[in-house]
């Protein structure tokens, strides 16, 4: 799945304005039918956030919020059944789990006396069955899990799949019997910035067509699709990092990335979208 | 001065009496009365003596010398090219030595240019010294080249040149004014000079700090003869001076009307016609060497005297820099003249020969045969340079014609050489890895500073990545594309204990990129091919001129570049001119100090001359890589503290004088040093070390501001520095002293410094050294290192690039003779890093009388058996520490924890005052640290001697053996035991108190989460379906339910079955799931449930049938159910099925079916999910909610219903009841 920046262009660009909705996922995979799900649903899901976080400003002026607070009571005043809270976000363009936490905001700062703190809207988010209001219950819960890019679930979804493919890469490494650190032991010995995996002994990753290999001393599992704005977001907040301490590495974008990002190769950041599997390790062997 | 060299070849006085006269201020007892009184009459002059003959020497070379690279020579400046002001009277108090010749009024007004004025700015008003004064006019000529309108050429005010030639701005496309390199068109006067383009010398930012660059450029050799001696030439330069002495004052008069008549009778330049020499000589490109002939040699005998002269003064070191002096010598040998028919008219009167008459060097032959004989009496220091020079010296056609016997010498040296020299190049940054034993949080004064650091850290590489990338592009600049994102970073370290932090990583990424002769410079030989293999030879035109420029110090600057930071140097040069954070400089000059202290105190491996012989050799080159990598560290971290601590005091304005500077001196010599580096070099004196603390205190002096040599404290530096130089006479062998190699060392890095600007230029020549006298000083142990051979060629190059440029002259001349390309190109092959540590220090614990045991035990034995214990002894005793902490700490913590959990017990949630509880736990665990040592000891006891003696060799006898592993036992757990009984109860406090928060946290929020978790069964595959997988399909089929969907969405019976299948799969196999996952699969399953209770699941199926058979749902609860029961490890939020909402499902569905969520609150109670009351609870609180009517009633008739139903204690029976009804149902509908 490591695409051009091509190929990548033109997913991305079918994905201008359209809503996370169960819906758009499917047309989305008849439209690139050779393209796995899971890359698909990570373009369309970074795609978006992207989008959220250009337009995220507008949709929080006060002006804003309290034109969607009308709509929603004038709508479910009319039907508290139908889908007025998701056809609002669907409508002015906004995630519908990001809509229903600006009204349930809009409604708590109306019906308590004290303005509500993050960690209770959180809660409610998650298990809108403590929202006091029924009706705004049914069309928060409406709106989560018929949204496929933000909200609670969608949030454990994308933990639980990051974690399992940790879980993977160590199984991989094991197997290969490649001793490390996880991440976990890393900070217990008071490392600030852990990759998910030092390799006690560093190795090295042959590239097909090349003479030299790459030293790994480092690797990071990334179950998403790179694609330059993550990619770099990560490179300046991770993986330099990570060379700054520990030096050359191996990020794997599970779900591909874009080929023109992997140029760092020299400088050390190397990136797959597998577990490499021509890997040389130091020989203990006496030659 | 004239005058003894007079006496000298009129053989009056011996030259052995001269040179005996030159270094001593007494008169040995060797000389004969008549030499002693010639000489004793010249005494006055006897400090002027060896400026005068070097002087003498370039100035006579100049007229036959041909462009080459110049030879600087600060020593010199005899004769006044330029005015000590601009237009000032001369001032005689300076400088005596450089008042042979007076300059010239008459043409430093015509002939200076506004450029050339510029050389004025002069450090020591006074007479300018013919060197500095030509080489800046020279080197400032460049910068102003195309336009200058008038541009002076070679050091106008030198005796032998009368031709002043004003040139038209130069046409850099024409040929005949830009002559291929060695071709020197003879014009009709042959002595005009084709403008010459000199390369610009990069000035770098140390070097607009530093005075005037007089002694860096060009010679009068660089610039071009006056290719005849004609007649006019024929003026004496000794001025025809009578016997005896003449006053400075009379000889200055005399050259000054010389001069002017020179100068009336040369008026015009005239421009050369290019014109090419014999066709015989004619190699490619038009370039034409001149056959040297020793027949043809003019005055032998007085060549043959001056060179001796020469020879013995720079063997007694009374020259400032020796490879200078080799260079010049070079220079001469592979001078390049036209062959013209005028040099077949030259004739000299034999009268003339033996006096100074006339010119001392009067053709090539004369140069070369004069180079030669200075050769042959260096063949010492020759034969130890590297192979490649060596190489180019034996292949040298014109040594082999004018000495044989030399050049059959050279032969066999280079053969039997091993000094292949290779700078590699520069390699690329490498980070600084994480210490988690310095950089860990336990090492900063709060989370804040080390997130800080953390931060810190990566914008410093992010800092040095972007410096890689753009520094070699044009128009970056450092301070406008770092700058303020430096300072910026600057200012975040508040906390000096963050720039402590700061520091050591700087310093670190340092040493680790820099330390290497890569980093250093390695460019040296690199970079000039470079340019002239991508121009290619067909170009060969412009190549000529490109070599040409190239000839000009570039890069490396010449034989005597001024200190720069080559490389990866400039980037931290740079930063810390960016940061411009006193903070951070004071904390960068603590830190190198204390690093260049703990690097010069190094016990470095003492050798052995009767060692073994295999096992010396390989233990040798261990012991030289070692030293070279303390020198070279030592070296670079010695330079930059010198960069930072003059830094204050450097500035583009000339130096202060008079008052003013008397009044800087009276406040700078308050200031103590940043280094007490006079100690360190009087200790390093004493204790036979110098060749491993001079170089480096080089390197510190050569950043020194123009105060510095005047104040007293540097002074004694300076004056034990000139005296070492003296002492350091290349001939004198002897086993005790030091090794030829060092010596050479120390003669290039000191030599280099002489030519410092900022190091008075009078300071070497008034130096009264006699060298005996600093011999007594030393009291000398058995073996310093001066006495070993821890030099080599390599670490020599290293050192002093510089003295590579004598191979790129004999390099020059080959390629220019054979009309190759790049003669000199170079493979330079890259060469890893060395990244060995640079070694611990012993251990300082040697006290009492065992310890003068052990080290009397090892005195006798090879030094690997001492390094071998003392490693030993280090590593077992940290990893006593280690140990320690794994085991017993780690005991105690545990013990912590559960003592805590019985706080908790007896004392509820709360536990108590958290910091009270606290020092209880102290008071009880601490006393155990007691055990620690006894621990520790039988660790280092049981560990020791294993480690020893694998470590040793097989064949080492058991006594030594058994010594050995004692000693290693007793210095390790001198080691642990030091360190555990100074921290242990810390130590034990931070883990208790580590771990007592560890278990108030895990007391917190979910308790169950801290209950044992089952894993997958052994047999397990880990073939179920990912976690985030089955949340994915719950959620797309609870969106369905919810809605809105299209007509033709919907989930088959089949698909929700295998679905909970899955699930039931996925939470037996654990290997993928985490807890937050299996939360959230928890409580979709009880959404899943509610909507299968509310029948509110869009099926796939019959367009009829939308709904989901009865039978099939009670199924889906009941393997929901069993899930919930048996595979669930966290809570399950089963009250979700009666919130509100969910039971609100039920309201919207006509005809309301009760019956499913009856059976599943049955099933619950049933299977203890949930309590009776737990359910009347909830029921209880959906009375509270707004509902229809009708609603409202049968949820209370539910309710009653459910709580009618008798409660335990008889469970038993009902449960039987039901489960077999429920499989009745079950198997009849499927």
């Amino acid at each position: 799945m490591i695409l051009t920046k091509a190929q990548y262009d033109e997913i991305a660009q079918c994905l201008v304005s359209v809503p996370p909705t169960r819906q758009s996922l499917r047309k989305l995979k008849q439209r690139f039918p050779s393209q796995s799900q899971a890359t698909l649903l990570s373009i369309f899901s970074q795609e978006y956030q992207k989008h959220i976080k250009r337009t995220h400003a507008k949709h929080h002026t006060s002006e804003a919020i309290e034109s969607y607070y009308q709509r929603y009571l004038n709508g479910v005043a009319k039907n508290g059944a139908a889908p007025v809270l998701l056809d609002l976000a669907n409508e002015v363009d906004y995630a519908p789990s990001l809509m229903a936490r600006l009204i349930l905001e809009r409604f708590l700062q109306e019906h308590e006396e004290t303005p509500p703190s993050k960690s209770v809207i959180n809660s409610m988010l998650r298990d809108p069955s403590q929202i006091p209001d029924g009706v705004l219950a049914n069309q928060v819960y409406q709106c989560i899990v018929n949204d496929c890019c933000y909200g609670p679930l969608v949030d454990c979804i994308k933990h639980a799949i990051g974690h399992e493919h940790e879980v993977m890469l160590r199984d991989m490494l094991l197997e290969k019997n490649l001793s490390f650190l996880d991440e976990d032991q890393l900070r217990a010995k008071g490392y600030d910035k852990t990759p998910d995996f030092i390799l006690q002994v560093p190795v090295v990753m042959l590239c097909p067509l090349a003479v030299e290999g790459h030293i790994i001393h480092w690797i990071e599992s990334k179950a998403s699709f790179g694609d330059e704005c993550s990619h770099h977001a990560y490179l300046h907040d991770q993986f330099w990092s990570y060379w700054n301490r520990f030096g050359p590495g191996l990020v794997i974008y599970w779900y591909g990335f874009i080929q023109e990002l992997d140029c760092n190769r020299e400088r050390g950041i190397l990136l797959k979208a597998c577990f490499p599997t021509n890997i040389v390790t130091l020989c203990h062997s006496v030659a | 001065m004239a005058a003894v060299l007079e006496s000298l070849l009129r053989e009056e006085v011996s030259v052995a009496a001269v040179v005996r006269w030159i270094a001593r201020s007494t008169q040995g007892s060797k000389d004969n009365p008549g030499e002693a009184a010639a000489l004793s009459s010249l005494r006055p002059l006897r400090k002027e003596f060896v400026p005068f003959l070097l002087n003498f020497l370039r100035e006579q070379s100049s007229r036959v010398l041909p462009q080459g690279p110049p030879t600087p020579a600060k020593a010199s400046g005899a004769s006044a090219a330029l005015p000590g002001r601009p237009g000032g009277p001369p001032r005689g108090s300076r400088g005596a030595r450089s008042q042979l010749f007076p300059p010239t009024e008459a043409l430093s007004t015509a002939a200076e240019s506004p450029v050339a004025r510029r050389g004025g700015r002069r450090r020591v008003p006074g007479p300018a010294r013919e060197r500095g004064g030509r080489s800046l006019e020279e080197g400032v000529s460049v910068e102003s080249l195309p336009g200058a309108g008038s541009r002076r050429l070679r050091g106008s005010g030198s005796p032998s040149r009368p031709s002043l030639t004003l040139s038209d701005p130069p046409n850099l496309s024409n040929l005949e004014e830009f002559p291929p390199v060695g071709s020197v068109p003879p014009g009709p006067t042959g002595r005009t000079k084709p403008s010459r383009r000199i390369n610009p010398t990069p000035v770098s930012e140390e070097r607009s700090l530093s005075k005037p660059k007089t002694c860096f450029t060009s010679p009068p050799i660089s610039c071009v003869p006056s290719s005849q001696p004609s007649a006019l030439d024929t003026r004496p330069w000794g001025l025809g001076l009578p016997p005896g002495c003449r006053s400075l004052q009379e000889e200055r008069e005399m050259l000054r009307k010389e001069r002017s008549k020179q100068l009336q009778q040369s008026p015009t330049p005239t421009c050369p016609t290019p014109e090419l020499g014999s066709p015989l000589l004619n190699w490619t490109g038009g370039l034409t060497d001149e056959l040297a002939d020793p027949a043809r040699v003019s005055s032998r005998q007085r060549l043959e005297l001056v060179a001796l002269v020469y020879s013995s003064c720079i063997a007694e070191n009374l020259v400032p820099n020796l490879f200078l002096e080799l260079f010049f010598v070079f220079q001469l040998l592979t001078a390049r003249r036209m062959v013209t028919a005028k040099d077949n008219d030259f004739e000299l009167s034999p009268g003339a020969l033996d006096s100074l008459e006339s010119p001392l060097f009067q053709s090539i032959h004369d140069c070369v045969f004069f180079a030669v004989q200075v050769l042959e009496c260096h063949f010492q220091v020759l034969s130890n340079l590297d192979k490649g020079t060596l190489k180019l010296l034996a292949e040298n056609e014109r040594l082999l014609c004018f000495s044989p016997a030399l050049q059959g010498r050279l032969r066999a040296a280079y053969e039997g050489s091993v000094a292949k020299v290779s700078l590699v190049m520069p390699p690329s940054a490498q980070a600084v890895s994480f210490q988690p034993e310095t950089d860990n949080r336990a090492n900063f004064s709060s989370d804040r500073a080390f997130h800080t650091f953390k931060k810190q850290r990566d914008v410093f590489y992010e800092v040095l990545r972007e410096w890689e990338d753009h520094h070699e592009e044009a128009g970056w600049d450092f301070e406008k594309g770092l700058g303020s994102r430096i300072r910026a970073m600057m200012g975040q370290l508040s906390a000096a204990c963050s720039h402590s932090h700061f520091v050591r990583l700087f310093q670190k990424q340092l040493l680790q990129m820099c330390q290497s002769p890569g980093g250093a410079g390695g460019t040296v030989l690199g970079e000039a091919p470079d340019v002239l293999s991508m121009l290619g030879a067909d170009k060969l035109g412009r190549l000529w001129r490109l070599q040409e420029r190239l000839v000009t110090p570039q890069s490396s600057g010449g034989p005597c570049p001024p200190p720069t930071f080559p490389g990866c140097q400039g980037f931290f040069r740079d930063f810390i001119l960016s940061a411009s954070s006193f903070q951070f400089n004071q904390h960068l000059m603590d830190s190198l100090s204390l690093k260049i202290r703990e690097l010069n105190g190094l016990t470095l491996p003492q050798h052995e001359p009767s060692d073994e012989d295999g096992e010396s050799d390989v233990d040798w080159q261990g012991e030289r890589r070692q030293f070279a990598v303390v020198l070279l560290s030592l070296r670079l971290l010695a330079k930059f503290l010198g960069f930072v601590a003059f830094l204050p005091y450097r500035g583009p304005e000339p130096p202060p004088t008079g008052e003013l500077q008397d009044s800087i001196l009276a406040l700078r010599s308050q200031v103590p040093p940043v280094l007490d580096v006079r100690t360190l070099l009087q200790r390093g004196l004493q204790a036979r070390r110098a060749v491993l603390t001079v170089p480096w205190l080089v390197e510190f002096l050569s950043f020194a501001d123009h105060v510095v040599p005047l104040l007293d404290y540097y002074q004694g530096i300076f004056t034990l520095l000139l005296r070492l130089h003296r002492s350091l006479v290349l001939s004198q062998e002897n086993e005790r002293k030091m090794c030829f190699l060092n010596k050479l060392l120390l003669l290039a890095v000191l030599g280099w410094l002489f030519q410092i600007p900022t190091v008075p230029e009078d300071l070497f020549f008034l130096e009264e050294g006699p060298s005996d006298a600093f011999e007594m000083d030393i009291v000398a142990p058995e073996h310093g290192l001066d006495s070993m051979p821890v030099v080599d060629q390599q670490l020599l190059y290293t050192c002093c690039p510089y003295i590579g440029e004598l191979r790129k002259l004999l390099a020059l001349w080959v390629s220019g003779s054979s009309g190759r390309s790049g003669g000199f190109v170079r493979k330079i092959t890259p060469t890893t890093t060395t990244t060995s540590s640079l070694g611990a220090q012993p251990p300082q614990t040697s006290q009492g009388l065992q310890a003068q045991l052990a080290q009397a035990f090892f005195h006798n034995q090879p030094p690997s058996l001492r390094r071998t214990v003392e490693f030993v002894a280090e590593r077992i005793g940290s990893n006593c520490v280690k140990h320690i902490k794994a085991t017993l700490v780690a005991d105690l913590v545990r013990q912590v924890e559960s003592l805590l959990q019985e706080q908790l017990v007896t004392q509820g949630e709360e536990g108590g005052d958290p910091a009270q509880l606290l020092e209880i736990l102290y008071s009880r665990l601490c006393p155990h640290g007691a055990q620690a040592l006894a621990l520790g000891r039988e660790f280092c006891q049981r560990k020791s001697p294993g480690a020893v003696r694998a470590l040793l060799p097989e064949e080492t006898p058991a006594a030594v053996l058994s010594s050995a592993e004692n000693i290693a036992v007793g210095l390790a757990t001198e080691k642990a035991c030091a360190w555990l009984s100074a921290n242990i109860t810390a130590l034990i406090r931070r883990e208790v108190k580590a771990a007592v928060s560890r278990t108030l946290r895990a007391q917190g929020p979910e308790p169950a989460a801290r209950g044992e978790r089952r894993g997958c069964s052994r047999a397990c595959e880990h073939h179920a379906p990912l976690p985030s997988h089955l949340i994915s399909e719950i959620k797309d089929v609870l969106s369905l339910a919810v809605g809105p969907r299209d007509s033709d969405e919907g989930v088959s019976p089949e698909h929700l079955e295998q679905l909970v299948c899955q699930l039931g799969q996925t939470l037996q196999c654990r290997q993928f799931l985490c807890p937050p996952a299996e939360q959230h699969l928890a409580k979709c399953s009880v959404e899943l449930a509610s909507f299968l209770v509310a029948d509110q699941i869009p099926i796939l199926g019959p367009p009829a049938q939308h709904r989901l058979e009865r039978g099939q749902a009670r199924r889906l609860l009941h393997m929901l159910l069993s899930l919930w029961k048996e595979h669930f490890q966290g809570p399950v939020p089963l009250q979700l099925l009666l919130s509100p909402r969910n039971v609100g499902l039920l309201a919207d569905t006509r005809p309301r079916e009760w019956d499913l969520l009856l059976f599943l609150l049955r099933e619950l109670v049933e299977k203890g999910l949930m309590g009776r009351m737990e359910i009347e609870a909830c029921l209880g609180s959906l009375h509270q909610a707004q509902w229809p009517r009708d609603f409202a009633e049968e949820l209370a008739t539910l309710s009653n219903l459910l709580l009618a139903e008798p409660h335990l204690p008889e469970p038993q029976l009902r449960a039987c009841e039901l489960v077999q009804s429920n499989r009745g149902t079950v198997l009849a509908q499927s």
